[in-house]
C-alpha cells in the first residue's frame, strides 16, 4: 500500500515541476528561446508575493492576483527591451543573457532578502488533508495538480482557440511571413513571456506556501522544468504536463528507497527517456 | 489624378550585392499590372522591398500620397498592401481557415472581402476548412494565400510568382479569380515568369532586368521581340 | 602592424618571465591570488574552445572541475598516491566522464545542449555525493603531510628557502601556469590548423562545413572530450591547494561555469586573447568591488547582458575593431569577409 501513496505523491509533485515548466515551454513554442532565468523568476515572484502579503496582510492567495499583472509587465518588458534584441539564428546571445539575468535576479534578490529561508503561509490549508480510502492527501498537493491541469487547459485554449493563439502560432511557424500579415512578432514574443511570468507567479505561489525558498534554490527548479519540457516534447504542453509527472514519480520512487536519491532519481529518469525517445515522448509534428 | 502606389527610384540592397537600381513604378487605382523577368531580374526583391521586408536604401514609395518607404512590414499591411508571397508560404499548424482568419490579423473596420465572400470565390476553402493548410495541393495552397491577403481588404494586392511550380490547368483556375478581384476594386501587381498568363490579365506591362525596368507598355502594343529583348537582355543592335 | 607583432611578442616573453619567476619574490598571497586567476583563465580557455569556436555552449563544465578534484582526492587517500599522479588521474577521469555525457548531450540541440550539461553535472554532484568513503555530502580533506610529501615540494623548498606550504603553493603555481601556457599555445596552433579552420567553419555554417569533408560530430566530439581532461587537470590542481572537497564546492556552477562564461564573453567569445582580457577585468572587478558582497556579481551580470547587446565579440573584438590590430589572427580570410560577419550577427 506504501507505493500507491509514493506514486500519488509522485504524480502530484509533477504537478508542480509541471506548472514550473509550463511557462517555459510557451517560450520555447513561439520563439524557440531557452530562458535560463526561468527558474529564478519564479523564485522572484514567490518574493513578490510575500512581499504583497506582508505589506498588506493578504492571503498568499489573494496576493498572487496582484502579484501576476506585475509579474507579466515585467515578462512583457523583459522581453521588448532585452530579449527581442538577442534573438536570431545565433544561440549564444540569449543563452548567455538569461544566463547574466539569472545571476543579477539571484544576486539581487540575496541583497534584498538575505539568504534566509521563506515561507508563504498559506493558514490551516496546509494541514489539511483528504482521506480517498486507499490514499490520503494533502489538500495543497492536490490543489498544485489541478491549477497545473487548469493551466495547461486554459495554455491550450489560448493557444488554439483564440486570435492571440492563432498569432502565437504563425510567428512561430514563420516571423517573416506573420510581418506579412500585419502581426509584430516582437509584440507576440511581449506577449507570450508575460504569460509565462504569469504562470510562473502561480507557480511561485504553490512552490512558496508547500516549502521553504531562499534566493538560491531558481536553477535546480529550471532544471526539473527543464527535463518536464524536454521529456513531454518540446512545444506540447499537455506533453509538459506529462513530463512532469515523469520527473515527479521519479523523484518519489527514489526518495521511497533513499531520501538522498529523490533529485538524482529524477535526473536519470530524465537521461533514460531522452535515450529511449530522442524528442521526448510527444514530440510535436513540424520541429 | 495621382496614381494609387507610386514607386519612385527604388534601391535595395542584400548585404553588399545591390539587387534594385532606381526602379520606377505607378499603379492606378484599380488598376493591374504585370512585371515579369528572367529568376534574378529583382521582382521578388522589388516585392519584398515594396511591403517592408527587404530594407530600401534609397528612393520612396508612396501609397495614395502617404510616404509609407520607411514603414515596418506590418504597418504596410494595415497601410493596405498586402502580398502573396512567393512559394505560398502557408502556416503549417494554422488550419486552412485560421490561414485565412490571420490575414485579417490587422484588419480595422469592414471591408468587402469577408471569410464567407472569400470561401465563395473558392469554395475549396470551404470544403477543406479544418485541414491543415500544408495539406492541400499547391493551387488550392494558393487559393489560400490569395484569400489570406484578401482578408485584410487591401488597396493593392501584389501576386508573387502565383503561377510557379503549378500545372497550366490549375494556374487558369487562379486566374480565373482575377476579374472578381478587381471588381471588389483591389489595384494588383502580379509579379510573373509566365508571360503569356501576365499579358492576358495586366493593363501595363514592366519588364525587369538585372534590377532595372528595362520594357514598359500596354500588353497590345508590346512586340513579342520587344519583350524578348527586354527579358533575356539581347540587343537588336 | 610591421612592429606590433615583435613588440608584442617581447612584452608576452618579459610577462611570462616575470610570472614563471613570481613564486621567488613576491609574497604568498600574491601567489595564491594569480592561481586563482590562472585556474579560471584555464577553464575560461576551455570554454571558449567549447563555445566560442564549437558552438557548444556547455553549463556543465563544473563536472569536469568536479570529478577531477575527486578523482584526485581517491588517488590520494584512498591509493596513497602522490597528489601530482592525482592530478594526470582526475584529468583522465573528466575526459572518461566527458564520453558518455557527449554521448548523451550530442543528441540535444543548441539551447537544450547547455541545460543537458548542466543536468548531467548535477547528476555527476548527486552520485558523488553517495561516495561515502570520501565523505558524501560532507566531503573530505586532504590527508595533513599531503603537501610535504608531494614531489618536487623538498628541493623547491631548499632552493627558495620557503615553507613547506609556501613551496607547494609555488608548485601548483607554476603547474597552473604551464597548463595555461601550453592551453594557450595548443589553441593558437589547433585554430589555425586544418582541423581549427575546419572548426570555426562548422561554427559559421554546419552543412557547408560537412559539404567540404569536415565532419562535425567528430571534431565537436574530440574538442568536448579534450576540454574535458584540460578541465579536470585544473580541478585537481586547484583542489591541491584549497586541500578540502566538498560535492556543492567542486561542482559548483557558479564558481567553475558562470565566472567562466562571464570571463569569456566580456573577454571575448570567439576570440583567442578573450579569455586573457576578461580574466582581468574580472580580476579587478572583484577587488574593486570586495566589500560590496553579491554586488559585483550582479555587476558581472549586467556586463556580460551589455557585451552581449552591444559588443558580441567582448572587448577583445572591440579592440580589434577599433584598432584594427590583431595580433593573434586566426583566420586567413581577408578583413572584408571578416566585416561581412559581423554585419550578419546584427
Amino acid at each position: 500500500m506504501i507505493w500507491i501513496d509514493t506514486l500519488a505523491q509522485g504524480l502530484l509533485l509533477g504537478g508542480l515541476y509541471a506548472l514550473f515548466a509550463a511557462g517555459l515551454s510557451l517560450v520555447f513554442g513561439i520563439m524557440r528561446l531557452v530562458n535560463l532565468a526561468h527558474g529564478d523568476l519564479i523564485i522572484l515572484g514567490a518574493y513578490l508575493i510575500l512581499t504583497i502579503a506582508h505589506a498588506t496582510g493578504l492571503h498568499p492567495f489573494v496576493a498572487v492576483l496582484l502579484a501576476a499583472p506585475l509579474m507579466f509587465g515585467l515578462g512583457w518588458a523583459l522581453q521588448t527591451f532585452l530579449l527581442n534584441r538577442v534573438l536570431g539564428n545565433d544561440i549564444l546571445p540569449p543563452l548567455l543573457v538569461t544566463f547574466g539575468l539569472s545571476v543579477v535576479i539571484q544576486n539581487g534578490l540575496l541583497s534584498a532578502f538575505t539568504a534566509d529561508s521563506q515561507k508563504l503561509t498559506a493558514g490551516a490549508i496546509e494541514a489539511q488533508s483528504m482521506d480517498l480510502g486507499i490514499v490520503t492527501l494533502g489538500v495543497m498537493p492536490v490543489l498544485t495538480f489541478a491549477s497545473a491541469v487548469a493551466v495547461v487547459f486554459a495554455l491550450n485554449q489560448l493557444f488554439y482557440r483564440t486570435a492571440l493563439g492563432r498569432a502565437f502560432r504563425a510567428t512561430s511557424d514563420d516571423a517573416v511571413t506573420a510581418q506579412l500579415m500585419g502581426i509584430h512578432p516582437q509584440r507576440v514574443f511581449a506577449m507570450a513571456t508575460g504569460i509565462a511570468m504569469v504562470v510562473a507567479t502561480i507557480a511561485a505561489l504553490y512552490l512558496g506556501t508547500r516549502a521553504n525558498f531562499d534566493p538560491s534554490i531558481g536553477p535546480a527548479r529550471l532544471l526539473y522544468a527543464f527535463e518536464a519540457v524536454i521529456i513531454g516534447g518540446l512545444g506540447s504542453l499537455w506533453g509538459t504536463l506529462a513530463g512532469g509527472v515523469v520527473i515527479g514519480l521519479a523523484q518519489a520512487i527514489g526518495a521511497s528507497v533513499n531520501p538522498e536519491w529523490q533529485i538524482l532519481s529524477g535526473h536519470l529518469a530524465f537521461v533514460l527517456v531522452l535515450l529511449i525517445r530522442p524528442r521526448g515522448l510527444f514530440p510535436r509534428a513540424n520541429d | 489624378m495621382s496614381p494609387l502606389l507610386q514607386i519612385a527610384g527604388l534601391t535595395a540592397h542584400y548585404g553588399d550585392f545591390q539587387a534594385l537600381f532606381g526602379v520606377d513604378l505607378t499603379l492606378g487605382q484599380g488598376e493591374t499590372i504585370a512585371i515579369i523577368g528572367a529568376n534574378g531580374a529583382g521582382k521578388t526583391t522589388l516585392m519584398r522591398a515594396v511591403t517592408g521586408v527587404a530594407r530600401v536604401t534609397a528612393g520612396a514609395v508612396t501609397l495614395a500620397g502617404d510616404n509609407i518607404t520607411r514603414l515596418s512590414a506590418p504597418d504596410i499591411l494595415v497601410c493596405g498592401i498586402a502580398m502573396v508571397p512567393e512559394g505560398r508560404k502557408l502556416f503549417a499548424s494554422l488550419t486552412v481557415e485560421e490561414n485565412l482568419l490571420i490575414g485579417a490579423h490587422a484588419r480595422q473596420g469592414n471591408g468587402f472581402w469577408t471569410l464567407e465572400r472569400v470561401q465563395s470565390l473558392f469554395p475549396i476553402l470551404k470544403e477543406r476548412r479544418h485541414s491543415p493548410g500544408t495539406a492541400l495541393s499547391g493551387g488550392q495552397q494558393q487559393m489560400v494565400a490569395i484569400g489570406r491577403a484578401l482578408m485584410s481588404n487591401p488597396q493593392v494586392l501584389l501576386c508573387d510568382e502565383l503561377s510557379l511550380g503549378l500545372a497550366p490547368v490549375v494556374i487558369k483556375e487562379i486566374y480565373a479569380a482575377f476579374p472578381q478581384i478587381k471588381s471588389s476594386g483591389t489595384s494588383i501587381i502580379v509579379v510573373e515568369q509566365d508571360i503569356g498568363q501576365a499579358l492576358r490579365v495586366a493593363d501595363h506591362v514592366h519588364c525587369m532586368m538585372e534590377g532595372r525596368i528595362t520594357l514598359s507598355g500596354r500588353p497590345d502594343t508590346l512586340s513579342r521581340d520587344a519583350i524578348h529583348d527586354a527579358y533575356f537582355g539581347v540587343s537588336h543592335a | 602592424m610591421n612592429l606590433s607583432r615583435p613588440l608584442g611578442l617581447i612584452a608576452a616573453l618579459l610577462a611570462l618571465t616575470t610570472l614563471y619567476a613570481l613564486p621567488t619574490f613576491a609574497p604568498r598571497a600574491m601567489v595564491q591570488d594569480l592561481f586563482g586567476i590562472l585556474t579560471l583563465l584555464v577553464l575560461a580557455m576551455n570554454w571558449n574552445m567549447l563555445a566560442g569556436f564549437a558552438g557548444l555552449v556547455s553549463v556543465g563544465q563544473q563536472a569536469f572541475v568536479g570529478i577531477g578534484a575527486y578523482a584526485m582526492f581517491a588517488a590520494v587517500i584512498l591509493m596513497g598516491l602522490d597528489p601530482l599522479v592525482g592530478v594526470l588521474i582526475g584529468g583522465l577521469a573528466a575526459a572518461a566522464f566527458a564520453v558518455p555525457m557527449a554521448f548523451f548531450a550530442f543528441r540535444l540541440n543548441g539551447a537544450y545542449f547547455a541545460i543537458g550539461t548542466w543536468v548531467v553535472a548535477d547528476i555527476a554532484r548527486l552520485a558523488i555525493s553517495q561516495w561515502k568513503a570520501l565523505g558524501g555530502g560532507t566531503g573530505t580533506s586532504l590527508p595533513k603531510g599531503t603537501a610535504k610529501d608531494m614531489a618536487f615540494v623538498g628541493p623547491i623548498k631548499e632552493a627558495l628557502g620557503v615553507s613547506t606550504a609556501a613551496a607547494a603553493d609555488a608548485l601548483t603555481f607554476w603547474l597552473m601556469l604551464t597548463l595555461a601556457v601550453a592551453m594557450l599555445a595548443t589553441s593558437y596552433v589547433f585554430l589555425r590548423s586544418r582541423m581549427g579552420l575546419g572548426l570555426q567553419a562548422i561554427r559559421d555554417n554546419e552543412n557547408a562545413a560537412r559539404s567540404v569533408g569536415v565532419d562535425p560530430l567528430r571534431i565537436k566530439a574530440a574538442v568536448f572530450v579534450l576540454a574535458g581532461f584540460v578541465t579536470g587537470l585544473c580541478g585537481a590542481l586547484a583542489f591541491i591547494q584549497i586541500t578540502r572537497v566538498t560535492p556543492d564546492a567542486a561542482f559548483s556552477v557558479i564558481d567553475w561555469t558562470a565566472f567562466v562564461i562571464f570571463i569569456t564573453v566580456i573577454g571575448g567569445i570567439g576570440t583567442l586573447p578573450g579569455p586573457i582580457v576578461g580574466v582581468i577585468v574580472f580580476y579587478a572587478l572583484q577587488r574593486l568591488l570586495a566589500d560590496y558582497g553579491t554586488v559585483y556579481l550582479i555587476v558581472l551580470g549586467c556586463l556580460g547582458i551589455a557585451v552581449m547587446l552591444f559588443a558580441r565579440r567582448g572587448l577583445w573584438g572591440l579592440f580589434t575593431d577599433r584598432s584594427g590590430i590583431d595580433p593573434f589572427p586566426l583566420t586567413h580570410r581577408p578583413p572584408t569577409s571578416l566585416a561581412l560577419r559581423h554585419g550578419d550577427l546584427k
